[in-house]
């Protein structure tokens, strides 16, 4: 039934169609109204046969889940940024004692400094610790894949994270197409868990593991994803025959196979994007793109053949692996190797920083003159950047370079506090 | 795609107008999309809400930066930011206020609008008359389905009737319908003279 | 105060005992740390608290009685919230203090640095106050509260206590109390509200920690607040105030009776005011006039559920509480 609703509570819906059975929740922007909306559809009766749990911390949220998970209970829960950080060692350790717990991200900046805007920091920090991480483009596909989320996950036994852009998805209202109970019920059976806490039948979870076994037992971790990479693309095409939208999937291609200039990128930027290649060719000029849907595993036999025919690759995110350079760059790089294509990265919407058409037609002028750097953060004030630098070259006691850079921004008065 | 920005401060219903803008065009069979500018929005700061309506799917995210139609909340903000920046030629102005735009000081902007597409109504007035409180943006949307006809009223009283409960929706349609009805009534005198 | 002679009539001040009456009125020495002109506006004006935010006002009070008791030698670390947020918007602050924000629920941790450095240096002048609101102290702080507790550092923990997750939306946190609404427990349902029988009172559990000290204030009686953050000062070792801030968003409640619910909150018996030092309870501030628990409740939007009949239930849950902490802390 089409509706115009918020991310958020789309996404609380489409997880309550999933039939949870326990959803533990701590509250951190942007994820609030998920949460929000889910505890009040548990408490007025109508998602019937789960638990909502407010907890104490995103720690115990993911703790939590991992109880419920391995007693049987299809677990859900949702974070952001600091929260993710904080539950950062339940995050590896739901996903290696294999617990297929589905958890939304509302992508938001780490800090310091404190930050409540998109980017995609959170989910790169979290990219070594073995849960399948999948990216949406619009609120659509963010209802579409929280329903594949959990037929994934159990399929697998493995957890699957769900990464959408806090506020720019979140907190927009758009038109949903929300499923029926009966084609999710007919989509999404009931969950059997391959590994379970029973008194009829005990097992132990959790054992140490020694220098003997431990390398295999994380080859296997590495196995399973090489598995999701055709999962992932066979539940799609169910997900497509039952409900009529192409919203799953590795990888979707706009033209990036039929144009000279391909842009690769994850999450709501890709929509943007598609707003940028609409206005260039009716310029006559013709740019693709490749979305990553799936980032773990990363799909890299989908990427080459999208990307063999390409003159040039650019790499958008809203990343970086500091003192190194772009990470979707850097594994672009490993997947097109051999190629030998040219590869620009470029970093830009950090914070929430707005990205609009016009940096972003800006950057492909450059590009089709061949003077667009190897690596270029979008929109970067250069001018300020280099004050900071003098400042702490001269100063040994140059104070908080944060403050810093605010004062020489923004109105503030320059004067210290005493 | 026709694009609107929304100018206020916190606690004016800003983000809520844009909300009920899209659910009506939505309820009219258009796609249209809804965000505000995410801050930490406290009572009484400045605060934008933006909206799109297009026939056609809407994938582009960024804030709207040339509206074809801004509305303005709040006067006291010309003097805080930059409300007017980007706006289309030929674009749409609609202002919160009893004043003229000379009486606002914004006559050198407001010249450079097309006729007719500059509208001050005293929504926040029409409000505490209707629905008892200061919130002037359910009258702001009467007044910008006369002006744009992006939107016609039946849409955004079904929208109204979506989001609040029936004893406070009602007086919001009413104020609704007030604020079409005296645009269309000034477009008219407007256009005799 | 009376003025005694034939010619003068005895006047009565019925709130002589906590000196809020006209501190012109007062002899100096008893007059607030707020209304010297020599107050050091620790929080500077500019901030940006709601109307009637009853944390920028207790905070205020509570810094520059701090303050005064230490000659102006203070550092402070704070969690994540309101007070964090409101205090230092992009690009200002309102600090005029060495002021540090790290995480969410670490405050007690990062101030217990603090405390170390100042030892490892010598300087035994500057002390430490650590911020936090109850979901960071309740909640997501509450290992790293503990943890200060259990080493007794010298950090003076200030909880600003208004019932839940304000700043992000008025979610639920384990000091809601039962019965109220929040954003992740409406009234709707069997049991609406905030579940009863579940929470946690965060001064009980600092007393079993036997540290120093530990009191509860609130807004209402600002020479009590400040009285006890100067006592606070004057231990050495881990003390623990909390102090009971409305919130007129979270708690539905109109901004100019911020005061008001702060003692109305104190005079039902749901707030109970006490000191207590190494875990006995000392001092406990007596509720002159008892008020009924819907007097104080009828003035909060997230109890207007509470006051249907349908809800009697959790009404008398409320009033129990209220005789329990009556009981429990002396209060009559």
């Amino acid at each position: 039934m089409l509706k115009q609703i918020s991310g958020s509570i789309a996404v609380a819906k489409a997880v309550a169609l999933c039939r949870p059975e326990v959803v533990p929740c701590y509250p951190i922007t942007p994820q609030t109204h998920i949460v929000e909306h889910l505890s009040t559809l548990v408490k007025s009766g109508e998602l019937k046969n789960c638990t909502y749990e407010n907890v104490e911390s995103e720690f115990a949220a993911m703790s939590v889940c991992i109880g419920s998970s391995a007693t049987g209970a299809r677990s859900y829960t949702a974070t952001a940024s600091q929260g993710l950080l904080y539950m950062m060692e339940a995050v590896y350790n739901a996903s290696g004692l294999g617990l297929p717990i589905v958890m939304t991200l509302g992508n938001r900046a780490i800090g310091a400094p404190i930050n409540i805007w998109n980017d995609h920091s959170d989910a790169m920090s979290v990219r070594d610790a073995g849960w399948i991480q999948l990216f949406v483009e619009n609120n659509q596909q963010a209802v579409d894949v929280h329903i594949q989320a959990f037929k994934l996950a159990e399929a697998l036994s493995l957890p699957v994270m769900v990464n959408m852009d806090g506020f720019i998805l979140t907190h927009a209202i758009t038109r949903v197409d929300m499923p029926e109970q009966s084609q999710v019920d007919q989509f999404l059976p009931s969950f059997i868990p391959r590994q379970l806490l029973d008194t009829s039948a005990p097992l132990t979870i959790g054992a140490m593991v020694g220098p003997d076994a431990f390398t295999e037992v994380r080859y296997l971790a590495h196995e399973k994803q090489q598995q999701a990479l055709s999962i992932i693309e066979k539940q799609a095409r169910q997900f497509e025959e039952i409900f009529g939208r192409d919203s799953g999937g590795l990888v979707k291609s706009y033209d990036a196979e039929s144009s000279d200039i391909v842009f690769v990128a994850m999450g709501s930027v890709v929509g943007t994007l598609q707003a940028l290649a609409s206005e260039l060719r009716e310029q006559g000029q013709s740019i693709g793109i490749l979305s990553l849907r799936s980032f773990r595993p990363f799909p890299i036999k989908s990427i080459r053949n999208a990307l063999k025919s390409a003159k040039q690759i650019i790499v958008f995110e809203k990343s970086f692996a500091v003192g190194m350079g772009g990470v979707l760059a850097s594994e672009v790089h490993m997947a097109t190797h051999g190629l030998h294509i040219k590869i620009n990265s470029i970093i830009g919407g950090l914070g929430g920083r707005t990205i609009t058409v016009k940096s972003l037609k800006n950057i492909v002028d450059l590009a089709s003159k061949g003077e667009l750097e190897h690596e270029t953060f979008m929109d970067l004030d250069l001018e300020t950047v280099e004050k900071e630098i003098n400042r702490q070259r001269s100063e040994p006691s140059s104070g908080s370079t944060a403050e810093n850079i605010l004062r020489d921004m923004g109105v503030v008065s320059a004067s210290k506090t005493h | 795609m026709f694009q609107i920005r929304i100018h206020g401060r916190g606690g004016q219903g800003v983000v809520s107008a844009s909300e009920l803008l899209s659910v009506a065009a939505f309820e009219e069979g258009k796609f249209s999309q809804s965000f505000p500018s995410f801050g930490s929005e406290r009572m009484g700061a400045p605060v934008q809400a933006f909206a799109r309506i297009s026939d056609e799917a809407i994938t582009i995210r960024e804030p709207v930066m040339e509206p074809d139609m801004l509305i303005i909340q709040d006067p006291t903000l010309f003097n805080a930011i930059n409300v007017f920046d980007g706006v289309k030629t030929g674009g749409y102005l609609l202002i919160n206020s009893s004043k003229t735009p000379a009486e606002l000081g914004i006559e050198e902007i407001t010249s450079q609008f097309p006729e007719h597409h500059v509208m001050t109504i005293p929504a926040t007035e029409l409000a505490l008359k209707y629905i008892k409180q200061p919130k002037p943006n359910t009258v702001l949307l009467g007044a910008f389905a006369a002006m744009s006809h992006m939107v016609q009223i039946p849409a955004l009283e079904k929208a109204i009737l979506g989001k609040f409960p029936s004893r406070i929706a009602k007086p919001n349609i009413t104020a609704t319908t007030a604020g079409y009805n005296l645009i269309m009534q000034k477009l008219e005198e407007a256009k005799e003279v | 105060m009376a003025k005694q002679g034939t010619n003068h009539q005895t006047v009565k001040f019925y709130q002589t005992g906590t000196f809020t009456v006209g501190n012109r009125l007062l002899d100096e020495n008893y007059r607030t740390v707020q209304a010297t002109q020599e107050r050091c506006n620790t929080i500077d004006s500019g901030h940006r608290a709601c109307q009637g935010c009853g944390q920028a006002l207790g905070a205020r009070y509570a810094l520059d009685a701090a303050m005064r008791a230490t000659n102006n030698k203070i550092i402070a670390a704070n969690a994540t919230g309101c007070l964090e947020v409101f205090t230092t918007p992009y690009p200002e602050t309102a600090w005029n203090i060495p002021w540090i924000h790290s995480l969410f629920g670490n405050v007690a941790s990062v101030a217990s640095g603090i405390a170390a450095s100042l030892k490892a240096k010598g300087d035994t002048e500057t002390r430490v106050i650590a911020q936090g609101g109850d979901g960071g102290s309740t909640d997501i702080g509450f290992a790293t509260l503990s943890g200060m507790f259990d080493r007794n550092d010298d950090v003076l923990y200030i909880c600003y206590d208004n019932g839940g997750y304000m700043n992000t939306g008025v979610q639920r946190s384990s000091a809601t109390p039962g019965g109220a609404r929040t954003s992740t427990t409406m009234p709707v349902g069997d049991n609406p509200g905030s579940s009863f029988n579940t929470g946690k009172f965060l001064p009980a559990i600092a007393m079993a920690h036997e540290i120093p000290y530990v009191a509860t204030a609130s807004v209402h009686d600002l020479h009590d607040l400040e009285r006890k953050v100067e006592k606070a000062m004057s231990f050495h070792g881990a003390r623990y105030i909390q102090i009971n801030v409305p919130c007129p968003l979270g708690w539905g409640s109109d901004p100019a009776l911020t005061i008001k619910l702060a003692r109305m909150g104190v005079e039902s018996g749901l707030v109970p005011l006490f000191e207590a030092e190494n875990g006995d309870l000392i001092n406990s501030t007596k509720i002159r006039y008892r008020i009924p628990v819907e007097d104080y409740l009828q003035l909060q939007r997230r109890y207007s559920h509470i006051l249907k009949p349908a809800n009697q239930h959790q009404l008398a849950s409320i009033r129990a509480l209220a005789d329990k902490n009556i009981k429990r802390y002396n209060l009559l």
